[in-house]
């Protein structure tokens, strides 16, 4: 039997990549989660997963001229995102077709686009390595590319907070009294942008999306408050990624799913147990109180 | 446009019947036509130039490359199965000629039991190493059975394809003298490295090299923290004084396993493909001179 030191420290300890593989994800759960939540409460989170597919042509545009170049993938990957963003809300003020429709075309078109330029030029690795990301195999660079997100994230959050708040609240209000409303959206949907850059060089384009928004959805399954929910939800995604390291490592399973898929167990004991609107508690809601 | 293309391809191929239409499986062998069969021969690779041959999967316009062909270079061994179902497919009578056949096989030293991880190479079953172009000795016999084939199927080129044969085997003899002397260079208890693709094992029996092949890592699938941290501990234990990237695998989890062992990270060691025509292994000669270059500034004390 493996002690609990041995099995939980150990392998950050003995192997760099594993210890940078943690300073990754918990950066990542910094900056990414409270914007998850934002993102979430927005209703925004199927814009989210169509702007982490539209990340994929991009960096490969940037594959294309550069290889596995940190700085045109994720200058690739910021314009192809935020294009997709401000071009689904376009079409959907636009023409008929409302956003939904809108941004599963867009994101369906940038997967097969992205798939196919990095394929055309390499090899089935390369395409596993955009699609499912290398958290395992995180250069300086790349750490200081995630920590330098996470800072950006969470100072622009800071000054931010209240207009996004009220905004969130009611996004006609800000936008009718002033332009502030659209300024602070754009600025939004670029943080949530460099958020999903920062995920797609650890966890791929078809994972990005997970660490913002299940950790969000469970936090939001266990409070009303925002802040708490930030907060849990910053826990759980960090909470997440441990488990996933550890299950790749001690099961060898593939790291970025596994940090997903504990993402995703959280999000479903959240769904039964969580106290304010899991299953349980709206079966049970006297109990629910006086707990 | 693809398809007009395509057409303009196979019109150029039949206004000029006279050239013997030939292709390669991949783009090492592709590389030993071209020496051999010169002007009398068009070819065509399968799996081109900076390609993994590994978990290929054949399109739709590889089989079309089949469809005017009269000979069909392949290694065998389970390297390039795929031909197989694309004959099928295309559904042409030309002859298949299996250029490792004769030659003396290695075993893949991938088969040894692993700590009870069994990881499974999914495609290749056999059990015989199937990367004999690694050995120019392997090659001499190689490039006779292609020029045999030639000769059979385009009588009148016979002696062009001999000549050619001729000056390509005595580029191999300058290839492989240049090598010994290489390797005599390095003092022997040096005469070792690791590689996270078992395609070495022909170069290291010619030319007495020791390799660690660095096991239960797929090149096809995204390795997992078990994985590495057991390529680690073999590196460690190894004590291999180099370890190889490849020109076809994720770098940087390579860079980060040499830092974390202490091994020297030798240059792109060219396993299963040549480089595009502006890299540094455009063809195979260029690629075996490449690697051995490699190889001796890496394990140079």
């Amino acid at each position: 039997m493996m002690g609990l030191k041995e099995a939980l420290v150990d392998p950050f300890v003995e192997f760099g990549f594993m210890g940078r593989a943690l300073a990754g994800v918990l950066a990542l759960a910094l900056g990414a989660a409270p914007i998850g939540v934002f993102l979430m409460l927005r209703r925004m989170s199927l814009i989210g997963d169509a702007m982490a597919h539209a990340i994929l042509p991009g960096a490969a545009v940037g594959y294309l001229v550069a290889g596995f170049s940190l700085g045109a993938m994720t200058a690739g990957g910021l314009i192809a995102g935020f294009a997709v963003a401000v071009l689904a809300g376009l079409v959907a003020r636009n023409t008929t077709l409302k956003e939904d429709a809108a941004l599963a075309a867009f994101y369906i078109i940038s997967l097969a686009a992205g798939v196919t330029l990095i394929s055309a030029r390499s090899s089935n690795v390369d395409v596993l390595r955009v699609l499912f990301g290398s958290v395992l195999s995180l250069d300086d660079d790349t750490l200081v590319l995630l920590v330098a997100v996470t800072s950006i994230t969470l100072l622009t959050l800071a000054i931010l907070y209240r207009g996004l708040v009220m905004e969130f609240v009611d996004s006609g209000f800000l936008a009718s009294v002033s332009r502030v409303g659209g300024a602070l959206h754009l600025t939004f949907l670029g943080i949530v942008v460099i958020n999903l850059v920062a995920a797609f060089h650890a966890l791929g384009t078809l994972l990005a999306v997970g660490i913002l928004i299940l950790p969000a959805a469970s936090a939001r399954l266990w409070t009303g408050n925002l802040t708490i929910m930030m907060a849990l939800a910053v826990v759980f995604a960090a909470l997440a990624g441990l488990a996933g390291l550890l299950a790749s490592y001690h099961y060898a399973l593939a790291s970025g799913p596994s940090i997903i898929l504990a993402a995703g167990g959280l999000y479903l004991v959240s769904l039964l147990a969580g106290r304010s609107g899991g299953i349980l508690a709206r079966l049970l809601p006297r109990h629910h109180l006086e707990s | 446009m693809l398809a007009t293309s395509a057409f303009g391809m196979t019109g150029a191929g039949a206004a000029e019947p006279q050239r013997l239409a030939v292709v390669a499986s991949f783009s090492i062998l592709g590389d030993l036509a071209r020496q051999i069969g010169g002007d009398r021969i068009t070819v065509t690779d399968i799996i081109g130039p900076n390609r993994d041959a590994h978990g290929f999967e054949p399109s739709p316009a590889d089989a079309r490359k089949l469809a005017g062909a009269r000979l069909v270079l392949v290694n065998g061994l389970g390297f390039d199965n795929f031909i197989d179902k694309l004959m099928k497919a295309a559904g042409n009578p030309a002859r298949v000629v299996t250029v490792s056949s004769g030659l003396p096989l290695l075993r893949k030293a991938a088969e040894k039991p692993d700590h009870g991880h069994g990881h499974s190479h999914a495609g290749g079953k056999a059990k015989d190493d199937p990367h004999l172009w690694q050995s120019p000795a392997n090659v001499r016999q190689m490039a006779r059975t292609i020029a045999a084939a030639f000769s059979a199927a385009d009588e009148a080129g016979k002696a062009t394809y001999d000549a050619n044969l001729a000056a390509f085997l005595a580029r191999l003899d300058v290839l492989d003298q240049e090598f010994r002397t290489a390797i005599a260079r390095i003092p022997e208890a040096r005469r070792t490295f690791a590689t996270n693709h078992d395609a070495f094992g022909y170069l290291a029996r010619e030319y007495g090299l020791t390799i660690h092949a660095i096991q239960g890592v797929s090149p096809h699938a995204e390795a997992s923290a078990a994985d590495l941290a057991r390529i680690i501990r073999q590196l460690k234990a190894a004590k291999a004084p180099a370890v190889f990237l490849e020109n076809v695998t994720d770098s940087r989890a390579v860079a980060r396993i040499a830092r974390e062992s202490g091994a020297k990270v030798g240059g792109t060691l060219y396993s299963d493909a040549l480089s595009l025509a502006d890299g540094p292994a455009p063809s195979y000669i260029d690629l075996m001179r490449h690697n051995m270059k490699e190889i001796a500034a890496a394990l140079a004390p």
